[in-house]
């Protein structure tokens, strides 16, 4: 891999990041950085890490070394629900929304940090991304469908007005059209000026989609380039992208 | 929200009335040889007396079933805490100087608001101190440990009181006098009664208010469904059990204090029953589920007393665990409980 100049523009970096669960190492060194306005990919195959990495960053999995800056301060030690107000959103694996909730609710949880008078913008901002959240919100989130529930864990972690938005396996289980529409969304937050490290399994949308991304193997970063270069790269066509 | 409110209150009115007509119907199989006037009477009676131990079953059922939908653990100290409630409720009137009825009625109505007020705060710091030291260092160890814990902090409760204040039942003071009285069709019934029904039933429906439209407590919610997801929303998991005891804890204080002007004396170990009937009662109304363990309590008391008016009184304990036992057979999840397959 190339190392990454410590960039003043890094929005998120995690430098030589060592995490376990138990006795079992999930990440090793994990070296990554996100600049601002960015989308950053990582993928790899199951088990490989991605989801501990968000997890790190986010403060659900601690680093037993190493360190995670987000925003310009060394987050390693900070409790995952003061992330929260300082700008960090993450939507997680297998969307885990409040399924005895409303989908008004779920949103509402969403905006818990913010003040009341701005989660009605924010909410505004959802439902214009997500109009069918609009049409459904008085309705518990577990009686959702499978696309609907995603769209709900994104809008959610929206509504905290996140700097950074981690998004685990967004495109999990979803129809190929459903897919397509997600990553367009996907798109759209960025454009609208949110940074996003994107954690999937669908590599080839998500090397569309982004402008970087890192090949996780075993808890270790095997390759850093840019989206167009690793989409090129024969090893990951043959690993990640289906190919023969 | 106020539309679940208005439809609660719409079955519970029902609930009302049928359990009317029940305990009527109940006390005519006990005494068939009365004249129907004097059934009415006494099935009336009957009725409000079940009122007001059901109301402090429901009280108490609160706490283990917010406890228990937010950590899953069976708080086996909750009696306990109830029981203590009753003697800090005792220490504050007979400090106040109030050792029997007060007659001036606005003295009464500040003193009772008073005593519910710091009997409900101090006892909520008492329960959120216990969740702070006694389960909090053993959230992830595996389950047995917190629930042994639980019932070593009840037997500590009733040893502290034991020595700190009394070995024997100590008369409590009975505030409300017994004279103050209503008549209803032929019963004559106990202002007290319906005074502590009513301040159940406001208590509830804050506390429903409470968890089902404030911020904070839907912060309770999404910790009892998702912990984790809930922290990625910002949600401090650490304050939020801590509130949910202090409320469960708050809630027990004033069954406590009710329990005290009801019965007229308190002892150090009257928490073992009452909580282990409380606990049946969140059970039975299905454990997680606040309406669920309200309405538990209002059954386990009106089947205790429906077992003394058709003369099974002797029978009383075996009738409560028997309905137990045949609601879970046939709903395992309780009256109102939800069905597994529940979190996303």
């Amino acid at each position: 891999m190339t190392a990454q100049p410590a960039a003043t523009d890094d929005l998120l970096s995690m430098e030589a990041v060592d995490a376990f669960y138990g006795h079992i190492q999930a990440l090793r060194s994990v070296t990554i950085n996100v600049r601002r306005g960015e989308i950053v990919t990582l993928i790899g195959s199951n088990g490989a890490g991605k989801t501990t990495t968000l997890k790190t960053i986010s403060g659900l999995v601690r680093a037993r070394s190493g360190r995670v800056m987000f925003d310009g301060t060394d987050i390693s030690r900070v409790d995952a629900y003061r992330l929260v107000p300082r700008g960090l959103g993450h939507a997680p694996e297998g969307r885990r929304i409040f399924s005895r909730l409303s989908v008004f609710e779920n949103l509402q949880m969403g905006g818990f940090t913010r003040k009341r008078s701005e989660v009605n913008e924010d909410l505004a901002r959802v439902f214009q991304l997500f109009p069918r959240l609009a049409e459904r919100r008085a309705q518990r989130g577990g009686s959702l469908s499978g696309g609907e529930q995603q769209m709900l864990a994104i809008g959610r972690a929206l509504m905290s007005r996140p700097k950074l938005l981690l998004l685990d396996e967004p495109s999990l289980g979803l129809s190929p059209i459903l897919v397509q529409q997600i990553f367009s969304i996907i798109q759209e937050i960025n454009r609208q000026g949110t940074t996003i490290l994107l954690v999937e399994q669908n590599a080839l949308q998500a090397l569309n989609v982004a402008q970087r991304g890192y090949v996780l193997q075993t808890g270790r970063i095997i390759l850093a380039e840019s989206a167009a270069d690793l989409a090129a790269n024969p090893q990951v066509r043959q690993a990640y992208l289906g190919e023969i | 929200m106020t539309f679940r409110i208005l439809r609660l209150a719409l079955i519970a009115a029902g609930a009302l009335v049928i359990s009317w007509l029940l305990m009527i119907g109940l006390t005519w199989l006990g005494t068939r040889s009365e004249s129907f006037s004097n059934v009415v009477a006494t099935g009336t009676a009957q009725y409000f007396s079940a009122l007001t131990i059901g109301a402090i079953y429901a009280l108490i059922a609160l706490g283990y079933t917010m406890v228990y939908g937010i950590i899953e653990l069976i708080n086996f100290a909750h009696g306990d805490v109830f029981m203590v409630g009753a003697f800090v409720a005792y220490l504050i009137f007979t400090s106040l100087g109030f050792g029997g009825a007060i007659k001036s009625i606005p003295l009464l109505i500040g003193i009772l608001l008073l005593g519910f007020l710091v009997t409900m705060v101090v006892l909520g710091v008492l329960g959120a101190a216990i969740e702070r030291f006694a389960y909090r260092p053993l959230r992830n160890a595996p389950r047995l440990a917190p629930l042994i814990t639980a019932i070593g902090v009840s037997f500590i409760l009733q040893n502290v009181v034991q020595v700190l204040i009394s070995n024997s039942p100590v008369p409590s003071p009975q505030l409300v006098s017994l004279e103050y009285r209503f008549t209803l069709l032929g019963a004559s019934v106990p202002l007290l009664n319906l005074l502590i029904f009513l301040v159940a039933v406001v208590l509830m429906i804050a506390l429903q208010v409470f968890v089902g439209g404030t911020r904070l407590g839907r912060a309770m919610r999404s910790t009892a469904q998702d912990r984790e997801a809930a922290q990625l929303m910002g949600v401090n998991i650490n304050a939020t059990i801590a509130i949910t005891f202090f409320i469960g804890s708050a809630l027990a204080g004033a069954a406590g204090l009710i329990y005290g002007l009801y019965k007229g004396n308190i002892v150090f170990n009257l928490g073992f029953d009452a909580g282990l009937k409380a606990f049946t009662a969140a059970v039975l109304g299905g454990i997680g589920n606040t309406v669920g363990a309200a309405l538990g309590g209002f059954a386990i008391g009106f089947i205790e007393v429906a077992a003394v008016t058709t003369g099974l009184s002797r029978w009383q304990e075996a009738l409560v665990f028997s309905v137990l036992i045949l609601v879970l057979v046939f709903r395992p999840a309780g009256i109102l409980g939800q069905q597994i397959g529940e979190r996303a």
